[in-house]
């Protein structure tokens, strides 16, 4: 039987993953974004099995509005890697070094 | 309560959202940003400020969103800096010939956002608020888009911020699932019955991820990397809006979020509030000493105010609030001056950014040359300027609260302040003592103008505002908690 807690590790690991292909991630920019949908498709895992198991459809609207901002994220995320690239030509994560630190 | 009466307490954000698609629409037809257009922006945002004081108080939308003082006096100050930085943002934009009417849409959505996480009663009017607030933002680094610093900065604030929020997210859905629910008010009904229960701990799992999420917001050490870089590449009244009223909002955050949500686990968030604080006081202090670009320097210094302001927010209570919203307020001013004053400067067209351009400028421009004395003074602590007043009421309200931990962090939060003190003065020292390096163009005349009116009230004004701030408040600390 597929409890709760399948679907919380199921989230956690995604979510770790995620957190993973931001920092270690050293090659590409769009593994990034990549990476940050995993996160938030794993809070939406989290929220819809909370949503089951506690009988409330809050969890579940709340999923919604987490889908609608990860799209609007995403534009806004390749925009912005747009004007990066015509700047420099490249969207390696090591050329993003003009300042320091 | 009748929809029309939730939509009397939202007001403020109703004429936000409603000009910012006015104004985008009349840009897109229009395409020149005119001083009509900058005015309604302008208008559109003291408009809201207005509402919301005028307006009245309650929660709307079954308490997803409260109107209280505490949301009052936030969203004067957000609303108020964000029209000052339409105005300079749009000055400076015009001296470069690259003026864009999405800069005002842009600062107007990020103050709507701001405004919507201030009122928020719930995780997710929090996280909706949180959202429209960066993403605005991000857009808002990287609004120089042939500028290849610029565009890195709003990538790199992007990729971090994205995070952030995601941590956030990671957090609100724990809280949701072992709460139940994600009102603020329910979430402290379940607190105060369980708070060492199983539910208990996955209830301060979800609030550590929380906080970590707000802490990248409001650039905390140890999450504050982005900070520097954001700061140094995007344009500079950009970087004075960063530095002001997104910085009240992620306070208000913690403030909502702790007051409201968590407040009988106040044992536990403390230690993790004052270790954020700590860490970014003396990350602020001693990673300042190595800059020499201005805006890097007053990056570190966000960092380490942002500590002082952390302190507040971890005394907790009315007074710990109090003193937050005070030292933010205060701090608000006097960052808001600097950058105005930065922008206002310029050398053979170029600007001014390092200590090094800024040598004798007492020679060439005595009066901005004061007045970037007067800020430095004020943000390292020295009396009677108004950072010494904002850092009084934190240290204060430490001290007083009778927790040792609290005491202690009060008296480090003093030492750190002593070694930021070193690049203050360092920075006072180029300004008046050493050779001038070279003739400086004439200013922006209202650049300078908003640097001259915030040294004014960084000394002596200040003592005549702290009559009516003070009251206003205490009575915004003392709003937190009845969500």
């Amino acid at each position: 039987m597929i409890g709760l807690s399948h679907y919380l590790v199921v989230a956690a690991i995604l979510f770790t993953i995620g957190v993973f292909g931001i920092f270690v991630n050293r090659k590409n920019i769009i593994v990034i974004l990549m990476s940050i949908e995993l996160i938030l498709l794993a809070v939406n895992i989290n929220l819809v099995a909370f949503s089951v198991y506690l009988h409330d459809v809050v969890g579940q609207v709340f999923a919604m509005f987490v889908l609608t901002v990860a799209a609007a994220e995403a534009a806004v995320g390749l925009a912005i890697l747009v004007t990066f690239f015509r700047n420099r030509g490249d969207i390696a994560v090591d050329d993003a070094s003009v300042m320091k630190g | 309560m009748t929809f029309a009466a939730n939509f009397s307490l939202v007001l403020p954000e109703v004429i936000l959202g409603a000009s910012a698609l006015l104004l985008l629409v009349w840009g897109a037809f229009h395409g020149k940003v005119t001083p009509l257009f900058t005015g309604a922006a302008v208008l559109a945002l003291l408009g809201a400020a207005v509402a919301a004081v005028v307006g009245p108080h309650g929660h709307a939308f079954n308490g997803v969103y409260s109107a209280d003082a505490a949301a009052t006096y936030a969203k004067v100050a957000i609303y108020g800096f964000s029209a000052v930085a339409v105005v300079l943002g749009d000055r400076w934009l015009a001296v470069r010939g690259d003026q864009k009417f999405e800069f005002a849409v842009l600062v107007i959505l990020s103050a709507l956002g701001m405004g919507v996480t201030a009122s928020a009663g719930d995780l997710i009017s929090l996280y909706i608020g949180v959202e429209l607030q960066s993403l605005a933002l991000y857009v808002l680094a990287a609004f120089r888009r042939d500028d290849a610093k610029s565009s890195e900065a709003g990538l790199k604030y992007f990729v971090l911020g994205a995070l952030s929020s995601g941590l956030l997210l990671y957090g609100a859905s724990l809280i949701y699932g072992f709460a139940g629910s994600t009102r603020f008010a329910d979430i402290a009904a379940v607190g105060a019955t369980m708070a060492h229960g199983a539910h208990g701990t996955g209830l301060l799992f979800g609030l550590v991820f929380l906080l970590c999420g707000l802490a990248f917001k409001v650039s905390a050490a140890p999450f504050h990397m982005w900070t520097p870089d954001v700061y140094e590449g995007a344009p500079t009244p950009v970087v004075g809006f960063f530095a002001a009223a997104p910085k009240l909002a992620a306070m208000m955050m913690f403030a909502r979020v702790l007051g409201d949500a968590f407040p009988d686990s106040v044992a536990q968030w403390r230690q993790i509030l004052v270790i954020t604080s700590l860490a970014s006081v003396f990350v602020g202090a001693f990673a300042g000493l190595a800059q020499s670009n201005l805006k890097r320097l007053w990056a570190y210094s966000s960092i380490a105010n942002v500590g002082y302001a952390l302190l507040g927010v971890a005394t907790g209570g009315e007074t710990g609030l109090h003193s937050m919203l005070l030292f933010m307020t205060l701090y608000m001013v006097d960052v808001t001056g600097f950058f105005a004053c930065l922008q206002a400067l310029s050398r053979d067209g170029r600007p001014m950014e390092t200590i090094e351009d800024m040598a004798g400028l007492v020679k060439h421009r005595p009066g901005i040359a004061v007045a970037m004395t007067a800020f430095s003074l004020s943000a390292l602590g020295m009396p009677p300027f108004s950072g010494f007043w904002a850092k009084f009421y934190v240290f204060g309200a430490a001290m007083g609260s009778g927790d040792v931990l609290l005491q202690w962090a009060a008296v480090l939060g003093l030492v750190g302040s002593v070694v930021a003190a070193f690049y203050y003065l360092r920075l006072i020292k180029a300004m008046w003592f050493d050779a001038p390096a070279g003739a400086v163009d004439k200013p922006q005349p209202i650049a300078r103008a908003v640097g001259f009116v915030a040294a004014a009230f960084s000394f002596p004004v200040v003592l005549v505002a702290l009559i009516w701030l003070d009251p206003a408040a205490r009575a915004a600390a003392a709003a937190f908690g009845h969500a």
